[in-house]
């Protein structure tokens, strides 16, 4: 009778399920009976199991762990030519898949016939499929050392918003903040307690500490660049605290105007008031490719760095390309040399795109082993190094390629480009996303329709 | 197989003896950067890395990066660019390094006004040497007037999706095969090389995923008809790794690697990474266009091609050799830009020129 009810399903999927969709042509619209056949998939929705959390699932509480997060499921039997594949598909049971299938499905029927003019119309994400005859070794070697979910730690509301010149009002970072929260983010960096006097875009970290104390679903790390910084911090409720130090000697005393390990003896004071707390401290590495004063950067004085900070209690140590110099031919002996020393599972990866390297940078990070990802929504935050070039890597365009690669991520792609169209909005400019500014594009066209 | 592998080991050899000279080791076993000062400043960050690193292990030891800005870039172009500027600009990328330019392309002006003057750029150029310029030619016509104006080569366009097929070149696939199938018995008798694009083999505008073997069954079709180089074109850059390595795989099937491109889109932003993800599969060639010239016809106001600048300087970073110049590539994309009076669609390229004027300050 099982069998019965899932072959069922199995023939109903086939019949329901259409051609997926991305951009249309806008001068090369489809007619109105294509269109009754494009099914709107949810690319997010779903929480990845707890088996499946892998690194950083101590971090993940409250989430419920059901479903893999991605449409892939969906697109399993669209048609009889492609043979389904997913990484994360071997961890779900059979029937756990099929009934996820089809009651997103059954969600998504309900859009037939009707043209969405919101921005997840044709939000169907292009996944990862086996080829005709199976995974050959070939390919599994470039894919199967990928983690099979990534935590991304967003840092738009403060790496990314502290470079903006105009003041933002606190009322707006909040929304963002919560915004990012009910994508699925678990973790965003809320605001930092550097002094005003070098942040002013930061001045009112209480006032946004205060108006997201209640939120629950994530974790809210504070930037602070001392004892001084940490004990307001927690005074303002923060609950997990940033400690920032470089592997460049000029940056570090440029960007915080002492040594190296100066750095490492305030966050040494830094780390034992946090443990007395119990606040777990994430420890970020500037410049660890390369600074702009002393040039390349060797990958031993990173690992040094990291280790240090390691050693000290920090419980994740961010690994950032300051100025996006980076390309997989100098991250992969600076992972190395940290990896080393540190433990990849205690490793993030915090690619600025100033060079356009980020993603790559981040592929080949994934494929050592790495599952932390900082990334910031809209690309919020340019390089303070070369006017007008990029900075952070954008969050959407991060969710993209794990969603196209079957890693789960917890995060609704959908529901992250509403958040940056927000700030974006709210900024007065386009985001920095490709991934956004391709479906706005793209909705926009249709609406013509 | 086995001169294959000395070539590589020697190709390796010599691009780690061309890193190494980049840095010091110093008694400490630290690298210690040989900083290079270029007019803008720019350090030159490359490749210390160990070369068993599995991830990096086989990565090919050069890269031919096909040009194809003056082409699929300029032709989406709403204003008329002169002759003259795109001459200047072939000359410029020829002069960078680059050894295939896609010149212009020999479809009715009344389909791509912009490459009207197909004939005049060909008689301009024919006396360059160091490059090859590939034409783009839709039907025995095209390839014909193509010849007639000199071209030596040319390149035929077919899809992996039988919507776009018919959408964007008014037949079927099959129909269009046969029409490249006269193509290329033609150019055979002349020794004119025919390449061979393939579009949307990942995804389609209209019909969505592209199934592999779709891509792979269109490839062999082309490869048997005596393409000498097949280019496999995301069209509207929605893949990504998870979607690229199974389509490369089906095709790396029937077709040689070595006869294989990857022509990505940016659209999504994923092209340095779908290329990166193709260059561990062993392909070796990849287009691009210069300053990401070149918009996504799909998705207005998106981006489109791969900027040229993007993927030299991930190749630079890796230690691949493409005798490419990546400052004298950025003054063409200089060029080009200021003339069409738009900012880069490079990141690197845009990062290079803030930095050439702060260092000016």
């Amino acid at each position: 009778m099982w069998l019965v009810k899932r072959f069922s399903i199995s023939f109903w999927l086939l019949v329901t399920m259409s051609s997926l969709e991305e951009p249309l042509g806008f001068d090369k619209l489809p007619s109105m009976s294509t269109i009754d056949r494009i099914q709107r998939f949810s690319a997010g929705a779903c929480r990845p199991r707890g088996d499946d959390m892998g690194m950083g699932s101590c971090w993940m509480d409250g989430r419920s762990c059901s479903t893999s997060n991605s449409c892939d499921e969906d697109h399993e039997e669209y048609t009889g030519e492609t043979f389904p594949w997913r990484r994360h598909v071997r961890d779900v049971s059979e029937g756990e898949a099929f009934n996820q299938r089809a009651k997103s499905l059954s969600k998504n029927r309900v859009k037939l016939g009707h043209v969405s003019k919101s921005r997840n119309w044709l939000d169907q994400q292009y996944s990862s499929k086996c080829n005709d005859r199976g995974i050959r070794n070939i390919t599994n070697k470039f894919l199967k050392g990928i983690p099979k979910f990534v935590k991304i730690v967003e840092v738009g509301p403060r790496d990314g918003l502290q470079n903006e010149k105009t003041i933002v009002l606190t009322s707006v970072k909040v929304e963002l903040i919560r915004r990012l929260v009910s994508s699925g983010l678990p973790v965003v960096e809320a605001t930092s307690f550097v002094s005003p006097k070098w942040v002013p875009q930061l001045a009112d970290a209480k006032d946004v500490m205060k108006a997201v104390c209640d939120i629950e679903d994530a974790r809210l790390p504070v930037l602070t660049p001392n004892l001084k910084g940490f004990e307001a911090a927690v005074a303002a409720g923060a609950k997990e605290v940033a400690v920032f130090a470089s592997a460049s000697e000029s940056f570090s005393k440029s960007n915080i105007n002492c040594s190296i390990e100066e750095s490492l003896v305030r966050y040494r004071s830094v780390c034992l008031a946090a443990k007395e707390h119990s606040i777990p401290v994430r420890g970020y590495v500037s410049c660890v490719v390369g600074c702009p004063v002393e040039g390349a950067i060797p990958p031993s004085k990173v690992a040094y760095v990291a280790k240090e900070l390691y050693n000290m209690g920090c419980f994740e140590i961010s690994l950032g390309d300051t100025i996006g110099v980076g390309t997989p031919g100098t991250v992969v002996p600076m992972l190395e040399a940290v990896m080393a020393v540190v433990p990849a599972e205690k490793l993030a990866v915090h690619f600025h795109d100033t060079y356009g390297q980020s993603l790559s940078n981040i592929l080949i990070s994934l494929q050592m082993g790495i599952s932390t990802v900082d990334s910031s929504v809209a690309g919020l935050g340019g390089c303070p190094y070369a006017q007008g070039a990029s900075g952070n890597v954008a969050t959407e365009d991060v969710v993209y390629m794990l969603n196209g690669l079957g890693v789960k991520t917890n995060i609704d792609l959908a529901k992250l480009m509403l958040a940056g169209d927000f700030i974006s909005d709210h900024l007065g400019r386009q985001s920095g996303s490709k991934t956004a500014v391709a479906r706005c594009r793209v909705t926009t066209d249709a609406s013509k329709l | 197989m086995i001169v294959t592998m000395v070539v590589r080991r020697l190709g390796k050899i010599s691009r780690l003896m061309g890193n190494r000279a980049s840095t010091l080791l110093t008694s400490n076993g630290n690298y210690s950067p040989i900083n290079r000062q270029s007019t803008s400043s720019t350090y030159r960050y490359s490749s210390d890395c160990n070369p068993t690193n599995k991830v990096l292990r086989n990565l090919p030891p050069y890269v031919k990066i096909v040009e194809v800005g003056p082409r699929d870039g300029l032709q989406n172009e709403k204003e008329i660019v002169l002759t003259t500027v795109k001459v200047q600009l072939i000359k410029m990328l020829v002069s960078s390094g680059l050894s295939v330019v896609e010149a212009t392309s020999f479809v009715s002006p009344k389909w791509v006004p912009q490459l009207a003057d197909a004939k005049d750029v060909m008689d301009a150029i024919r006396n360059i040497q160091g490059a090859r310029f590939p034409v783009l030619t839709p039907n025995l016509k095209g390839f014909e007037d193509a010849v007639s104006a000199g071209a030596k080569e040319v390149a035929i366009f077919a899809s992996a999706s039988e919507s776009f097929s018919k959408s964007n070149i008014n037949c079927s696939i099959e129909d269009s095969l046969s029409r490249f199938r006269d193509v290329t018995s033609a150019a055979k008798e002349l020794s004119v090389p025919v390449q061979g694009y393939i579009s949307c083999v990942v995804g389609c505008p209209v019909e969505g995923m592209v199934p592999p073997s779709k891509v792979a069954y269109v490839a062999k079709q082309l490869f048997d008809m005596g393409c000498s180089e097949i280019s496999l074109g995301d069209t509207i850059g929605v893949g990504t790794p998870g979607t690229v390595i199974p389509m490369l795989e089906n095709v790396m099937n029937v077709v040689p690697l070595d006869k294989l491109a990857v022509h990505f889109h940016d659209t999504y932003g994923q092209a340095l990474s779908n290329i990166l993800a193709s260059l561990q599969m062993g392909i070796s060639t990849v287009d691009s266009s210069v300053s990401g010239l070149g918009g996504c016809p799909y998705a207005k106001g998106a981006s489109g091609n791969v900027a040229t600048e993007d993927v030299v300087y991930m190749l630079n970073g890796i230690g691949i050799q493409t005798n490419v110049d990546i400052e004298k590539l950025m003054l063409a994309g200089e060029f080009i830009c200021k003339h069409l009076k738009q900012p880069p669609s490079s990141k690197t390229a845009v990062a290079w020129s803030s930095k050439k004027a702060n260092s000016k300050l």
